[in-house]
């Protein structure tokens, strides 16, 4: 049986109340990780558009974290440009340049993609560090830019404003994705991955729709992360090497393949679960990433988001369950 | 002119070691139709392996067999626990695998070894031999260590009813249960030997790269690279496209696009083999049936 979902105005609506409230409660340091949190889960739901509804493995898409990242700080250091434009031109420039990609990889499935993809990642950092890009890039060094103050007088902290305007783009864009995957290009891409070939015999242009779903992914990784680099005020080629790609990647399988919701408990778990594991050793974190993966693929294949639906379809089980066992006495 | 030949002997020798993991590859990709992201990660974990038992004070000779020996290990032991367990899943489950096998090893070596940059010694003189100086005394042996491995392997392959066997088994699994043969210890093989073989391929390259738990994320790249020129389904294919991508990573770093962009030329190499001729140079074109 499918788990039905439990109530929007629970599943949607506190979260976000939540989401509202925690400034206020919070030190600065933690807002700025919540600011994380909600950059990953963007990131997280544009990768999973991808890989979880279209079936496109990509193990390279900390390279388009790294472009948006770079796109907000050049603009930002280099040209003045106010920090709100620059996420939306990261974003077009991703789309644009994710949707280029796309167009060769629509010739690789399956493990070849996740090949090309990862070749890609790999490959990003030294495509940064490149010598004749360093006026604009900083080269090994980066660029530090500088944190946006409230604007019109706001009785905020700058993170606070910073949380409070990464939040809102976060629902822009989840709004966005959801109405997106339930229409008909989310139901054209849920074909795709589940049978190219019918897909294609029912009339749905699979080239156009597959390289369309890469730009779009691009598009949401590359705004996630133009805000990463505004919030962490810091960008260098080696804050974004392969094992962000790969962290991206665990982030998705964690939270939960094709579901929405399940981009923020990849978040979550993609940024505090390295800490508390730093702890331990440090490169322990890795290893408890690995594990999860294995274990997960093992144990939970469907990842969080979907346990949790299926613990809840339990509870209203049972719940309808307790009446009806009393009325039969 | 000099410095040409110069660098296609370095090309040459590095080459070697691109063709040796990429053989691995190979091996695992003809035995399971899969590419196992993480093969550099765990030739790496056996360099260390090796690296530890001469720090202990062991003979250069005899810790290089004893970490072929127990790489071997390793890699069955892979392919019986963990990879048995999830024949027939969709590949996205089967990339989760490699890549939590590939974080496991990389931060396992950091653990219980060192993250610090190592020196791996040679067991090859230091000067350049017979009078010349065009490639170094390692890089000379090493060409020669992957060659007699490759030699080796294929004679295995070709000469010996447990190779037959294997070939079977990857070929055709049901027809080869029928006839007797036990697929899943012979999958378990070819991962063992995969893992022997890409262990040789990181005690060779240690001592040019030095040691350290990311180095052979650029050598998985350019094995890959290789392996794909050749054609991913044919072991010499793979050997040729590992010489060859080998000196293209040298003779472009040297004279085209400089040291720093060395990665870009395999990202390039493999796009562009994916797009021009997906089967490599020697491999055969799959043709499936709608």
């Amino acid at each position: 049986m499918m788990a039905s979902a439990p109530p929007r105005l629970l599943s949607v609506g506190m979260p976000i109340a939540v989401a509202c409230a925690a400034p206020f409660v919070l030190s600065n340091y933690h807002i700025f990780q919540l600011t994380l949190v909600l950059v990953y889960a963007i990131a997280l739901l544009g990768l999973n558009i991808l890989t979880g509804y279209n079936g496109q493995i990509s193990l390279g898409h900390g390279a388009f974290y790294a472009i948006g990242a770079y796109v907000a700080a050049v603009l930002m250091d280099r040209f003045g440009v106010p920090y709100w434009v620059t996420v939306p031109v990261a974003g077009a420039l991703c789309l644009v340049v994710g949707f280029l990609f796309g167009l060769p990889a629509l010739r690789l499935e399956g493990l070849y993609l996740a090949l090309a993809t990862f070749a890609l990642g790999v490959a990003m950092p030294q495509l940064l560090k490149y010598k004749p890009f360093e006026p604009w890039t900083g080269g090994v060094q980066g660029i530090v830019i500088v944190k946006p103050d409230p604007p019109w007088g706001l009785p905020v902290s700058a993170d606070q404003w910073l949380y409070y305007f990464t939040l809102a783009i976060a629902i822009a864009m989840f709004v966005l994705g959801a109405n997106l995957l339930r229409g008909r290009i989310g139901r054209a891409l849920v074909a795709i991955r589940d049978h190219p070939i019918a897909a294609c015999a029912m009339g749905i242009d699979t080239a156009r729709y597959k390289s369309l779903a890469f730009g779009i992914s691009a598009m949401y990784t590359g705004v996630a992360g133009a805000l990463g680099a505004i919030a962490v005020q810091f960008v260098a080629p080696d804050s974004f090497t392969i094992l962000l790609s790969i962290s991206l990647f665990v982030g998705i399988v964690v939270g939960g393949l094709s579901s929405i919701g399940g981009a923020f408990f990849g978040a979550l778990f993609i940024e505090f679960v390295p800490s508390i594991a730093d702890q331990i050793s440090k490169s322990a974190p890795w290893a408890i990433y690995g594990v999860f993966l294995i274990g997960l693929i093992f144990l939970m294949p469907m990842g969080i988001n979907w346990a949790i639906r299926l613990g809840w379809a339990r509870i209203a089980r049972s719940l309808h369950a307790a009446p009806a066992q009393s009325r039969s006495r | 002119m000099e410095q040409l030949l110069s660098q296609i002997l370095a090309g040459l020798a590095t080459g070697g070691i691109y063709a040796s993991v990429a053989l691995a590859l190979v091996m695992i990709y003809q035995a399971t139709q899969l590419v196992n992201f993480a093969q550099g990660e765990m030739a790496m974990f056996s360099t260390y392996v090796a690296w530890a038992m001469i720090q202990a004070q062991m003979p250069y000779w005899i810790a290089f067999f004893l970490t072929v020996g127990i790489s071997f290990v390793m890699g069955a032991a892979i392919q019986y626990f963990v990879l048995q367990r999830i024949r027939g899943q969709p590949v996205l489950a089967l990339v989760v695998v490699f890549i939590g096998l590939l974080v496991i090893f990389n931060s396992l070596a950091g653990w219980i070894f060192t993250s610090t940059i190592q020196v791996f010694p040679s067991p090859f003189p230091a000067e350049s031999p017979f009078g010349q100086h065009y490639i170094s005394a390692h890089e000379l042996g090493a060409t020669v260590v992957t060659l007699v491995l490759i030699t080796l392997l294929w004679a295995f392959f070709r000469f010996t009813s447990l190779g037959l066997a294997m070939r079977a088994a990857a070929q055709n699994p049901v027809s080869s249960r029928l006839v007797g043969i036990r697929v899943g210890q012979m999958l378990a093989l070819g991962w063992g030997l995969a893992a022997a073989v890409g262990s040789v391929a990181g005690m060779m390259v240690a001592p040019i790269v030095f040691l350290d738990p990311n180095m052979m994320s650029g050598i998985l790249l350019y094995a890959f690279a290789g392996a794909l020129l050749g054609g991913i389904d044919s072991p010499g294919g793979a050997v040729f496209g590992g010489f060859l991508v080998g000196v293209l990573e040298n003779l472009l770093g040297a004279f085209v696009v400089g040291n720093e962009l060395k990665l870009v030329v395999a990202l390039v190499v493999i796009v562009g083999v994916l797009l021009l001729r997906p089967s490599g140079i020697f491999g055969s074109v799959q043709v499936t049936r709608v």
